[in-house]
């Protein structure tokens, strides 16, 4: 049905989903507040959170597939809502499950850290489905709360109370220009709703009005931020090296897809007709986000570090499909985060699996001969690396991941050395994701090398899922690819008697 | 998917007949291929103590051929008293190996009935299977082409090649890697079938590729003795060389009329320039020269015998090294165009069979001497397609696929008897040195009665086969001397006339050397004493059934194989011509183009004359090498005294190795270490660019690193810093 978002009633169904979750979060918080602090309890949360997840992405699909739309309102109601929320709840789903192990192990028996979870993926899964820049806000701030409490989580290591604190103020900052941005854009525009600006600059010729573009510019320092885009990225190493891993990857994957899902949807319904004021400056920005992310994880020591890059590398690669803006660029984004999803919660479940307690072990030598002693672990290490390098057959999904965005950057009109920068930059990748493999495969043990610890169960699942779905759709990417090219946003004011953007949709 | 996709042809005559299922062919030795490979691969060798190989380094078994310098060897000999155990799945490799191939040979015949039976078989009846290469609008199909001359082809390769299956179920016997052989020889089956099936230049290439590939294999099949990986290598290099004028040609074709199929070129040859035509053809001659041993090229073949025998019997004379008189036979409609590279064809033609016939005079090792001899028939082949007379030049092709394995596979059953000897007694002395054979007619009456009519045969003595595709040859350049578009042309500035006339008395004087070296090797082999040894003449005896059959049937082919093309004026013997009238609708056309547009004709006292004259010549090389050598004086192997004068010149093969390793092969590496290897590759390659490039790239990380501080206020300061660029580059223009 069409909903009339006027309404309370229907305005409630289109949030169906949305609410479901945080209801459940909100009865979750109370139960973790109950009693004692243990280890048991812990895992019986984390169980009834994957629980609460896989019943909101039941929810999800159910709206997916009934095939709902909306008018023009406060929120969004289309597929690219709901295959963003299918890739954010995934990924809750994966740092859900790996939690559960390390916080027994670590012996943080703080059940709340599910529900903080489940918090950020609400604010997340309003980013998906927002169409009003308030809204943006609102999901952005539960997000990022939410995230800078899981970073700290672990109060006895200083290193994350540093991470926590690090991320909270230079959040904080941002916030504060992305909340300026959108000021500026209210005072240029007279609206917040994405599809009423998109309206009012091309109604009243504002394409070179000053506040306007320099609240755009805010706007892109502020997202920027959150998907740690270089020059926006210095907070990412420190933060995701001090936080624990099950986080670090949670924040690597799902805030980066819920941080994207929103760019991409103010960039292609709010600012197609602005085209000529940000083609350059995002296009500069991804090239140095690519250059910067791969060539600074070159010389990195720690995994995590390395990681850390590597997710900057890769928001430059998902910048690309900000920066050609249209239906290609938007499929580009949906498949790819799939396969970075996939890839990224697999490395970091390795990382977590071969560190020893209080994230010891984290070093790339302390891999060395690694095939040896655990194949398993190595094999599937290897086919992250080779995933996020975007290697084909081997890399699974991330060769198609990769390719989809380099096709979207060349539909016409073409941005070839966009293209070329994508190529260049992966191929200086390829030193530091290989050199991984190399030490796993063809570096001698040494004899003094602790033997990894018995790998649980979660992890040991969330590992294999991640290899298999990533070596399955690899070879079969086109079921995906089908979804992925039908979930598209709906860009509501085009389909409402106006004239198409400058960079036509095909 | 093959059977789904065959897309008939609606309309030609053979659709709906059993020549339908071509496209099972070559799938046949493939099939035989992968289960052989299996059966290689599951049972992977393993050096054991009860293995032979483990001490000796060597291959075993029959084929236990190589030059016995190895001083290990004496020991496995001498200490081992034992029956070397069959391979595990012997049994099922000499079953799967030769079926495949008498299964396609069967088909074969069958299509062959289809179509002798069908009319108006003007066009070639092609199967596309599915696009290979689409290239914008240019298209290369993955197809096949049937028509009479490809049909010639499988036959002979079907048939031959079965027979030699055959054979080597007996010869590779005790060998370790029994079913690696026969993976190997029926995935050279499959490439050869593919060259002979392709219905355009890439396809076919696929095939020459992979034939060349197979031959490397095989060449090198024992190829824990240096020498034999060595020469395969030899001949995989040299090979390159003609590949790389292959290509070229096809480049050239592509760029000029935009066809590589063999229908769209027929077609649009006329559009080239002349120049063009010539430049195409010399480059497929190049490869012609590289995979038919031609000269400049010819070096490898003498030493691919270091493969087992049936190998050379198979690749090395049957099938795979007429590849060339194939691909110049099926490129008739261009050579047509161009005399040029028709006489350059010819020239080199007669050159090599006279080099190499001199050579063959005086070759020790039995294989060596059939070596040459197939490098010397090969040329009388390019001098029958290089003249214009194709048909003649294919008759010669199967004639020779004949009587040359024949000699091979003869060849390799004397070997394989005298091995068994030497193994029996713990000799290490040479298998191969006809110096050590001498009156093995008394042992092995069956080889000895079926090489000398092989002998015969290519000597040229009616009415064996040699005699009649010979004849065809040398008529041909005798009739195309005196009027022709050859003898119109120039070469190198000499009128084409008396150059035609040079190749046919080059052709006779060839004929004569053939007669005598091939007379000396039967003397040697099987006349005179036996020089065997006291002890090891007990142990030698004729081979088994497996291995005789297959020479019984080669010998009764190269019998009556002349009949396929009997000359018009000994028509009392049966149909004539039956061959030419059979290809005619594949090369009548570029035949007739050479030929001025009519028919070649010969008065019949002429044509008398010259085949008295060719028939005289064999008979005098034959009595001369009876009367003058004396095989009762020879001496074995490590008795002999190294020739002197002239006859060491032969015996060195002209030098021809030396002088290549002199002019090129030393120079090319002497430049490849010092210029491409330490300047090139690794100052500028490894060094600058490599290393070069990641120490850049790592020095810039470093960097980026350094302003990693872990300070916040930096951090801070840093997006700041961004927030001005930003808003500068969306506010400032």
């Amino acid at each position: 049905m069409r909903f009339d978002l006027d309404r309370p009633l229907e305005l409630t169904f289109a949030l169906a989903p949305d609410l479901l979750l945080i209801a459940g979060t909100m009865v979750l918080l109370l139960a973790s507040a109950w009693g004692t602090e243990t280890a048991k309890r812990q895992r019986a949360v984390g169980r009834w959170s994957i629980a609460l997840c896989v019943l909101t992405l039941a929810a999800v699909i159910y709206m997916w597939w009934a095939g709902h739309t909306a008018t023009r309102g406060a929120i969004a109601v289309d597929p690219f809502r709901w295959a963003t929320d299918v890739l954010i709840l995934l990924g809750a789903i994966l740092a859900i499950a790996l939690s559960m192990d390390y916080l027994e192990r670590e012996r943080i028996d703080v059940a709340e850290a599910h529900v903080l979870i489940l918090f950020a993926v609400s604010g997340m899964m309003l980013l998906a489905a927002a169409r009003d820049l308030m809204i943006v806000f609102l999901g952005i701030e539960l997000m990022s709360i939410a995230v800078y409490v899981l970073a700290g989580l672990n109060r006895r290591s200083g290193r994350a109370a540093e991470a926590a604190l690090k991320y909270f103020l230079l959040g904080a900052f941002s916030s504060g220009f992305l909340l300026y941005g959108i000021a500026l854009v209210f005072g240029a525009t007279g609206s917040t709703n994405i599809a009423d600006i998109g309206a009012a600059i091309l109604e009243r010729g504002l394409t070179t009005n000053a506040m306007l573009l320099a609240g755009v510019g805010l706007l892109v320092v502020g997202l920027g931020f959150k998907v740690a885009a270089a020059p926006f990225h210095m907070w990412t190493p420190d933060v995701y090296e001090g936080a624990p891993t099950p986080m670090t990857a949670f924040m690597a994957a799902a805030v980066k897809a819920a941080a994207f899902a929103v760019f991409l949807r103010i960039w292609m319904e709010a600012f197609p007709y602005l085209n000529g004021a940000w083609h350059k400056p995002l296009w500069y920005l991804a090239v140095f986000t690519m250059v910067v992310g791969n060539v600074v994880a070159l010389v990195q020591k720690n995994i995590k570090r390395m990681l850390a890059y590597s997710s900057i590398a890769h928001a430059g690669y998902l910048l690309v499909a900000v920066v050609v803006s249209n239906f290609e660029g938007a499929s580009a984004y949906l498949f790819y985060v799939f396969a970075y999803t996939l890839a990224t919660m697999g490395a970091f479940a390795v990382v977590i699996a071969l560190a020893q307690t209080g994230e010891r072990g984290q070093q790339i030598e302390d891999y060395a001969g690694l095939w040896r002693v655990r194949p398993g672990l190595a094999a599937a290490m290897a086919v992250f690396m080779l995933a996020l390098l975007g290697f084909p057959i081997f890399g699974g999904m991330g060769f198609f991941a990769k390719w989809y965005v380099l096709q979207a950057a060349l539909r016409p009109p073409s941005q070839t050395n966009l293209a070329i920068w994508v190529v260049g930059t992966s191929l200086v990748s390829a030193a530091y994701y290989l050199y991984v493999v190399m030490v796993m495969f063809m570096k001698a043990r040494p004899a003094e090398a602790p033997s990894p610890l018995k790998v649980p169960g979660m992890t040991r699942f969330v590992i294999a899922t991640c290899a298999i779905v990533l070596l399955v759709v690899g070879i079969w990417p086109r079921p995906v690819l089908r979804v992925a090219r039908r979930s598209l946003p709906q860009l509501v004011h085009l389909s409402e008697d106006l004239p198409r953007a400058p960079a036509p949709p095909r | 998917m093959l059977l789904q996709q065959v897309a008939a042809t609606t309309g030609h005559p053979l659709s709906g007949t059993v020549a339908d299922w071509m496209w099972l062919l070559p799938l046949l030795p493939l099939l035989g291929f992968v289960l052989n490979g299996l059966l290689a691969v599951v049972s992977v060798y393993r050096r054991g103590p009860a293995d032979p190989a483990a001490e000796s380094g060597h291959g075993h078994g029959a084929g236990h051929e190589a030059v016995h310098a190895d001083p290990a060897h004496a020991g496995a000999h001498g200490t081992h008293h034992h029956v070397p155990p069959r391979h595990k799945f012997a049994g099922l490799a000499s079953i799967i190996g030769p079926a495949v191939l008498f299964a396609a040979f069967g088909l074969a015949v069958s299509i062959f009935g289809a179509m002798s039976g069908a009319s108006h078989l003007e066009q070639p009846y092609v199967q596309r299977y599915f696009t290979w290469m689409p290239v914008g609008d240019f298209r290369i199909e993955a197809a096949f082409q049937l028509d009479q001359l490809s049909m010639i082809m499988v036959l002979v390769i079907t048939g031959v090649g079965a027979l030699i299956h055959l054979f080597s179920v007996g010869y590779m016997r005790d060998d370790p890697g029994y079913p690696r052989f026969f993976a190997y020889l029926n995935l050279f089956v499959f490439f050869m079938l593919v060259l002979v099936l392709g219905a355009s230049y890439p396809v076919m290439f696929v095939g020459w590729e992979g034939v060349g590939l197979c031959s490397y294999l095989l060449i090198g099949f024992w190829f824990s003795d240096k020498a034999n990986a060595d020469a395969g290598k030899k001949a995989f290099i040299v090979n390159r060389i003609g590949d790389f004028g292959f290509l070229v040609a096809m480049f050239l074709l592509y760029a000029n009329i935009a066809a590589l199929d063999f229908v769209g070129v027929s077609q649009r040859a006329g559009e080239l320039a002349p120049a063009i035509v010539t430049a195409i053809c010399l480059f497929f001659f190049l490869g012609c020269a590289g995979k038919s041993a031609q000269i400049p090229l010819y070096v490898w073949l003498p030493d691919a015998m270091a493969g087992p025998t049936p190998v050379s019997a198979l690749i090395h004379a049957a099938t795979m090294v007429t590849a060339g008189v194939y691909l110049i036979a099926r490129s008739a409609v261009l050579f047509a165009l161009s005399p040029v590279a028709s006489l350059t064809v010819a020239v080199v033609g007669a050159l090599t069979a006279l080099l190499a016939a001199t050579i063959g005079l005086k070759q020790w090792d039995i294989k060596r001497v059939l070596a040459y001899s197939t490098v010397s028939q090969l040329g009388y082949m390019f001098v029958g397609v290089g003249v214009g007379a194709y048909a003649a030049g294919i008759f010669h092709l199967v004639t020779h696929a004949f009587f040359k394995a024949l000699l091979f596979l003869g060849s390799g059953s004397v070997i394989f008897a005298l091995h068994r000897a030497y193994h029996a007694t713990h000799s290490r002395a040479d298998a191969q040195d006809m110096r050590n054979m001498g009156g093995l007619r008394r042992y092995l009456p069956w080889t000895f009665a079926l090489m000398w009519i092989a002998t015969l045969a290519i000597s040229g003595i009616p009415p064996l086969s040699g005699f009649f595709s010979k004849d065809e040859i040398l008529a041909g350049v005798f009739a195309r001397a005196g009027h022709s578009t050859l003898a119109e042309a120039t070469w190198l500035g000499i009128p084409g006339g008396p150059l035609l006339y040079a190749i046919y008395g080059i052709g006779l004087f060839t004929a004569l050397l053939t007669a005598i070296y091939m007379t000396r090797m039967m003397l040697y082999t099987f006349h005179g004493p036996n020089r065997t040894g006291e002890t090891e003449r007990s142990h030698l005896a004729e081979a088994p059934w497996v291995m005789t059959l297959p020479l019984v049937v080669l010998g009764i082919l190269s019998a009556i194989g002349g009949w396929l093309n009997i000359p018009e004026i000994m028509g009392f013997l049966g149909p004539p011509q039956w061959l030419h009238h059979w290809l005619d609708p594949v090369v009548g056309a570029p035949t007739l183009a050479v030929t001025g547009g009519e028919a070649v004709h010969l008065a019949h006292r002429t044509e008398y004359f010259l085949i008295g004259g060719a028939v005289a010549i064999a008979v005098v090389g034959i009595l001369f090498a009876v009367v003058r050598l004396k095989p009762a004086r020879l001496v074995t192997k490590d008795q002999a005294v190294p020739e002197r004068g002239f006859a060491r010149v032969l015996a060195n093969k002209w030098y021809v190795d030396e002088a290549y390793d002199r002019t090129i092969v030393r120079p090319v590496v002497g430049v490849s270490r010092r210029l491409l290897w330490t300047v090139t590759d690794k100052w500028l390659i490894d060094g600058l660019l490599v290393n070069g490039s990641a120490r850049v790239t790592s020095f810039f990380g470093r960097l980026g690193s350094y302003l990693q501080t872990g300070s916040v206020s930096t951090y801070a300061w840093a997006i700041v810093l961004g927030v001005l660029v930003v808003l500068g580059a969306f506010t400032l223009r």
